[in-house]
């Protein structure tokens, strides 16, 4: 069913400060990556506000659908919208990278219930997705999982291992979805090892592929239900969006994929966020 | 003499023992863990027929779940499952799985805590004629270091049997190694097995050393031991099965006891199984210890038995090697202690 104008804006305005806490806890980590975390807000607000089959208060609910983050580096976002959702305390997400934290620089399941599976290492989310789908088709439940990629992440060899065997097997209950926001650390992705198409390379694999504005909730929430009613193929979400969304100065800039802002920054980039479309007011400021 | 309640095989010592691939026992013992939990899958990176996967694929089609050439996406696929309740045995060469899927294991496996079960197949130089690139030595270092994983190399089909159905029981992610060569099948199905729990499996009247062996050598020791006691050196032979957790208790007890230990193992000294033995009792209970095994080189094509022989490390080789080092001059300390 279709988004009322008034539910987008809602979840707009849950992105906005969603970006907020990504600021104010990269901030306070000193360390982490900044342009993916911003640049998924819009996809993880959709996924955790409205798409995903999930219980806060009981995050290992067996009818739970599975969100494996496969490019953990941008685990900010993720932290930060789990918060947003009830999983924990807004305020622990200050711990993020610190000494005994559950928010680890990489996520790790076992110390934060919720988080499916333990990444980092670049290329192992959708064969972990690939393995839940095949034993929710085997246990006949209907379970979705959804698989976050990274497009620099794509260079990894065994990425494409994990697309065969979907495309072989049919899963059907998998969506993955990758943040096609054209960097990677050491530039842009068209220089560091060329992607495009990627559209041409999943439809090779026998995928469903479908392109949306991965800022554009309505698009993006659209583009899921598809999925859902595709039986032949596993779907993947090419979802466009531009590195570091949400602070002007630093969009588009792949400087900004492994460092986290200074204070000044923060401080900055907090102003821009909230300016954002004027909708949200300057009052923190 | 063979201790009694290792129930080992009557006939041990005849020429014609009966032989079979460590292997084996991979096929037999996922089908025996399939029959009691419908949870057991078996995937398997396009080598069915030489792992055994195809034993249990025989027997559970739909549990079975084909790979293709992939050892990392069969890792991390395997502890997909594992996270939806399964329980996976992935089954390959060991020089491909660990050896190609490493970072796999560590991350999506032992990090994660999954209960994935890594059959590592071919492993050791009695690979034989496919050589060097085939011959995996390094897998039980990898394996040992990483936390939470438990490591196995069973002695032979029977025992791999075994490994394989308790390992199957345990939440635990787990490394097993399998040989292709046949080797002896000398223990049975009463002799006893535990996880963890190390079997003396000789024990002569005034033992003057031990040999701690693991894997299909285990039966190469227990006939050198045979060797020596008529040579008048009497010892103790451990199967050291379970290499992690290490059994510490009865390495202690046999260190003590004998005061000199061989240990032999068809791997690299360096990280295996006799460095893991080497690094407990020097920090506890320092004797003097020599470890047989592959010395800091990759292996080579030829023939099983006439590669484990160039290695040093057929019953013969052990023997000789053994007699010596019990022989040798003691340390300086032992010395002065008289």
């Amino acid at each position: 069913m279709a988004l009322t104008d008034s539910e987008v804006q809602k979840l707009e305005e849950k992105a906005e400060a969603i970006r907020e806490t990504i600021i104010n806890m990269l901030v306070s980590a000193g360390s982490g990556h900044t342009a993916g975390p911003l640049d998924m807000t819009d996809v993880f607000t959709a996924l955790y506000f409205h798409v995903l089959k999930h219980d806060p208060e009981n995050p290992e609910w067996e009818e739970r659908d599975r969100l494996i983050l496969s490019n953990g580096h941008i685990a900010p976002v993720r932290y930060a919208t789990m918060a947003h959702a009830g999983y924990f305390p807004v305020e622990e997400c200050l711990t993020l990278r610190k000494f005994g934290t559950r928010l680890q620089g990489h996520p790790e399941r076992l110390k934060l219930p919720g988080m499916e599976t333990t990444s980092g290492p670049l290329g192992e989310g959708l064969s972990q997705g690939n393995g839940m789908a095949y034993a929710f088709r085997m246990n006949k439940k209907s379970n979705r999982v959804y698989v976050v990629m990274g497009d620099g992440e794509q260079d990894e060899g065994m990425v494409w291992e994990a697309v065969m065997w979907a495309g072989k097997n049919k899963l059907h209950n998998l969506t993955a979805i990758i943040d096609r926001n054209n960097i990677q650390i050491d530039g842009m992705t068209e220089d560091v090892m060329p992607l495009d198409s990627l559209r041409a390379k999943y439809e090779a694999f026998n995928w469903h592929v479908l392109e949306v504005d991965g800022h554009n909730l309505r698009q993006f929430i659209e583009a899921v239900d598809e999925a859902k009613a595709i039986y032949e193929r596993p779907t993947v979400i090419i979802a466009h969006t531009i590195a570091g969304k949400g602070v002007p100065d630093i969009e588009f800039d792949y400087h900004w994929h492994g460092k986290p802002p200074t204070k000044e920054e923060g401080k900055r980039f907090l102003k821009e966020i909230r300016s954002m479309g004027g909708k949200v007011p300057h009052e923190y400021s | 003499m063979i201790r009694p309640d290792a129930k080992l095989k009557e006939n041990l010592f005849e020429k014609d023992i009966e032989k079979k691939p460590t292997r084996d026992g991979f096929g037999l013992g996922t089908v025996e863990a399939g029959k009691v939990n419908k949870n057991v899958l078996v995937l398997c990176a396009d080598l069915s027929e030489s792992t055994r996967a195809e034993w249990f694929q025989k027997e559970f089609p739909d549990r079975f779940v084909q790979m293709g050439i992939a050892e990392q996406n069969m890792a991390s696929t395997a502890a997909g499952f594992a996270a939806v309740g399964k329980i996976p045995f992935i089954a390959s060469y060991a020089a491909f799985s660990p050896g190609r899927n490493y970072e796999q294991i560590r991350t999506t496996i032992a990090l994660n805590e999954q209960p994935v079960k890594i059959g590592g197949m071919h492993a050791g130089v009695s690979v034989g004629p496919d050589g060097a690139t085939h011959q995996m030595l390094e897998d039980i270092g990898l394996m040992r270091m990483l936390p939470n994983m438990v490591v196995i190399n069973p002695a032979d089909a029977e025992e791999a049997r075994k490994a394989v159905a308790a390992a199957a029981l345990t939440p635990d992610p787990t490394y097993i190694r399998f040989g292709r060569a046949s080797t002896a099948l000398f223990t049975t199905s009463e002799t006893p097995f535990e996880i963890g729990k190390a079997q003396v499996l000789w024990e002569s009247e005034k033992p003057l050393i031990t040999l701690i062996a693991t894997g299909s050598l285990v039966y190469q020791a227990l006939l050198a031991a045979r060797g020596l006691e008529s040579d008048g050196i009497g010892s103790i032979v451990v199967n050291l099965h379970t290499i992690k957790p290490l059994d510490e208790a009865t390495l202690l007890t046999v260190a003590k006891r004998t005061g000199r230990v061989v240990t032999v193992e068809e791997h690299q000294v360096a990280g295996g199984m006799g460095s893991a033995v080497a690094e407990y009792l020097s920090e506890l209970y320092p004797v003097p210890l020599l470890r047989l095994g592959i010395r800091d080189q990759f292996g080579q094509s030829g023939e099983p038995d006439e590669l484990i022989e160039h290695y040093g490390l057929s019953a013969p080789a052990i023997l000789h090697a053994t007699r010596d080092f019990t022989h040798a001059r003691k340390p300086a300390h032992e010395k002065h202690s008289h």
